[in-house]
């Protein structure tokens, strides 16, 4: 219940103050995102297999993000940024639907 | 167990409260990126796609500026034509006045002389007054007309009919006046000349005078009739 409040409380600080992101992050922030999501669709796949740990979810999602703009900033370094960003993207976004399409099953054994 | 779980969940504990931090700031940075990309300029755009977006444009501009030049080529072609057309029309025009005032289908006006032929005893015949017209054709009349009602043109027949005469089928009285129009000078010359257009009628007992005049103006049109038989050879 306290971390969807968290969420709830971090789109509403985002929808009230409007913040600009800094132009050092710009690039990094969308891959970023997903990597995040990526987590916490893992953690909520974990949640439903009742084998949710938040010591393992924190981890997951700060290396997630880490990783993820790494890659970003390093693909940016040797002149493949869009590329790499888009593999990226491919990766966490199977990784994101295979979560999903567990967490489907478990619910609605489909 | 399931019970206790849940319960646990809803317990601030430090890991908890990690996850919900974590998720808030999810949360936020989601917000800030959408918003960030509702303002439309390419601050946030890669170097590479900046690059290729510049390629595209460049590509688009050169064939536009192709589609430009074509387009101007064309307007060109149409705007000459236009001109050509319009001055075939100009051409066409004056053509067409010229061989009106030959036809004797509109009226005209212009320096000439007036011959007036005083004919007190009948004697002036069809002929003679037709001998008085060749020769102000022959010094180049442009336009002629007899008493301001026949018209003189290429068709034109002369016919004696009980002591009048019959011009193109219209009946003039004497005395005659012959409206003309050409060189002035050419013209008076030529009806005066020895055994000319005066001698000629004086001899058969009429007489002739001629004025020069400025500015001749003849109204009288000649009846148009379409060609029955004749038709154009080309």
């Amino acid at each position: 219940m306290i971390p969807v409040i968290g969420l709830a409380i971090g789109i509403a600080a985002g929808l009230l103050f409007e913040p600009t992101v800094p132009t050092d992050l710009q690039p990094y922030l969308p891959i970023a995102i997903v990597a995040a999501l990526d987590a916490v669709i893992g953690a909520l796949r974990a949640l439903g297999e009742r084998r949710f740990n938040d010591r393992v979810f924190v981890v997951s999602f700060i290396s997630n993000v880490v990783i993820a703009a790494f890659m970003v900033y390093l693909g940016d370094q040797l002149g493949v940024g869009s590329q790499l960003s888009t593999g990226v993207v491919v990766v966490l976004g199977i990784r994101i639907f295979a979560n999903a399409a567990a967490i489907r099953r478990r619910i609605f054994h489909a | 167990m399931p019970e206790s779980r849940w319960r646990s969940l809803l317990r601030p504990t430090f890991p908890l409260v990690t996850v919900a931090v974590l998720l808030g700031i999810l949360g936020l940075a989601i917000v800030a990126q959408i918003h960030e990309k509702d303002n439309d300029d390419y601050s946030n755009v890669r170097g590479d796609d900046l690059v290729e977006l510049l390629k595209s444009l460049d590509a688009a501009n050169e064939r536009l500026g192709t589609q430009i030049d074509e387009l101007t080529t064309t307007r060109n072609g149409l705007l000459s034509s236009t001109k050509r057309s319009e001055q075939a029309e100009k051409q066409a025009k004056l053509r067409a006045e010229q061989l009106a005032i030959l036809a004797g289908t509109s009226g005209a006006t212009g320096p000439g002389v007036e011959v007036i032929i005083q004919d007190p005893d009948k004697d002036i015949d069809a002929s003679a007054l037709l001998d008085a017209i060749e020769e102000l054709r022959d010094a180049g009349a442009e336009a002629i007309a007899i008493n301001g009602v026949a018209r003189v043109i290429a068709q034109t027949y002369f016919l004696d009919e009980d002591d009048e005469i019959r011009v193109g089928g219209r009946e003039i009285k004497r005395p005659y006046v012959i409206e003309a129009i050409g060189d002035p000078s050419v013209l008076a010359g030529a009806v005066r000349f020895p055994g000319g257009l005066i001698d000629t009628i004086t001899t058969r007992g009429g007489t002739a005078t001629v004025t020069k005049q400025d500015k001749v103006t003849i109204t009288a049109l000649a009846d148009v009739t379409t060609p029955e038989y004749a038709r154009p050879s080309s």
